[in-house]
């Protein structure tokens, strides 16, 4: 083995794995591995600093395709582990230097983890995303006050005044049926987060979005929580999952990094 | 079934919501980098590379950040900064409305009494005037 080498962590869960480890190409192409404490397994891969280490990583994350790519393995392996047991994602590239220093890690957080890894059990993320439907900008719609005495500057201005209003009214409809939708989801939600909306380059839809919302739903509820998403408002709304619970896992001591828990 | 039913509005509506919560979408990226990028636990200490030691500032500003700002421009967070309950845009409002009555009142006396055709250059005249505090409204 040529080169120094560190210890990607993907996800941590409890008991001896249920998957076949195979299957799996991790990131940079890597086989995946476990590393088992006490009640806990963490799946790993070996990375080479050359590619992982803190310096080729600061160029190497400006770089939408390798960003890409190195963030659908890593998804992909947490998808992975999640469908077969209650899962703790980790972030993107949380490289260790060693076995043992991941060790460490599973004995010095054991409780925490077991304790967030019960929160998620038999639950699974759902992502929920609202967006506010445009009104047409030339409203087809005819002057209902516009008579035929009516002068062309009237109607003009009626037509404008109209337009001004249907926006105004599009943007308090949108995020007051956001708020509704949010609070009735998270009313079925074992936990709930919103994330920040996302610009229309991100989301690829035109429509500005409105609600981007994470849930963490019983399996039990995911019939009549997808429902509700579908029924209850005029918003378009689109369902996205089931995710392993991304949202849901900071440990104890962590959730003053997260921005949106507070919300 | 403790779902409330919103009576809301009109039944038009699209979505994409799959049939069964169990149909698996293919994520896009936006929504994968969203979650492993910003989500997921972080562990601080000793370790050999973490995300929190890396420069993340220019994915961050593309990818997450800048939509928050777009959102405000959209007017997406109307409740905190209603343009409609601040003093100076109430009052361009109410002078809105004041000039639109005006405006109506002096059409309706020119086209009383004026021949059709200096009335119609009239009230042109008088639409840009009007088009243009209007502009300011919008803004």
């Amino acid at each position: 083995m040529t080169g120094e080498h560190g210890v990607y962590l993907y996800a941590v869960t409890r008991g001896a794995p249920r998957l076949c480890l195979d299957d799996l190409t991790g990131v940079a192409s890597r086989p995946v591995r476990v590393i088992e404490e006490g009640e806990l397994t963490a799946y790993v891969s070996d990375v080479p600093l050359t590619e992982f280490g803190e310096e080729p990583l600061r160029r190497s994350m400006e770089d939408l395709a390798w960003l890409e790519e190195t963030a659908r393995a890593h998804h992909r392996i947490v998808e992975a582990v999640a469908r077969s047991a209650p899962t703790a994602p980790v972030r993107l590239v949380t490289v260790y230097h060693d076995d043992a220093q991941v060790r460490e890690l599973l004995r010095e957080r054991h409780s925490d983890f077991l304790t967030v890894l019960a929160r998620v059990a038999d639950r699974r993320e759902w992502g929920v995303k609202a967006y506010a439907v445009q009104v047409p900008a030339q409203p087809a719609a005819p002057e209902p006050e516009t008579g035929p005495g009516t002068s062309p500057g009237r109607a003009y201005l009626q037509r404008r005044r109209t337009a001004l209003r249907g926006r105004e009214e599009m943007w308090r409809t949108a995020a007051a049926q956001a708020e509704k939708l949010h609070d009735a989801l998270t009313g079925i939600a074992a936990a709930s987060t919103r994330h920040r909306v996302q610009d229309p380059k991100l989301s690829g839809r035109e429509e500005p979005m409105v609600l981007n919302g994470a849930y963490l739903v019983d399996s039990a509820r995911e019939r009549e929580f997808a429902a509700l998403a579908r029924d209850m408002t005029d918003l378009e709304v689109e369902i996205t999952g089931p995710w392993a619970p991304y949202s849901f896992t900071a440990l104890p001591g962590e959730a003053a990094h997260d921005d949106s828990v507070a919300r | 079934m403790s779902g409330p039913a919103w009576p809301g509005g009109t039944p038009v509506r699209r979505s994409s919501i799959p049939g069964a919560p169990a149909q698996r979408e293919s994520a896009n990226l936006g929504d994968i980098l969203e979650r492993v990028l910003d989500r997921g636990v972080v562990i601080a200490g000793d370790i050999r590379v973490n995300l929190l030691d890396i420069e993340l500032l220019t994915i961050k500003l593309r990818l997450l950040i800048a939509s928050v700002d777009t959102a405000r421009e959209m007017g997406i967070d109307w409740w905190e900064h209603d343009p409609w309950l601040t003093g100076a845009n109430r009052e361009l409002d109410a002078e809105n409305r004041r000039l639109r009555r005006r405006l109506a009142a002096m059409e309706d006396a020119l086209a009383l009494r004026a021949p059709e055709e200096s009335a119609r250059e009239e009230r042109q005249g008088r639409v840009q005037e009007e088009e243009e505090v209007d502009e300011r409204h919008d803004r």
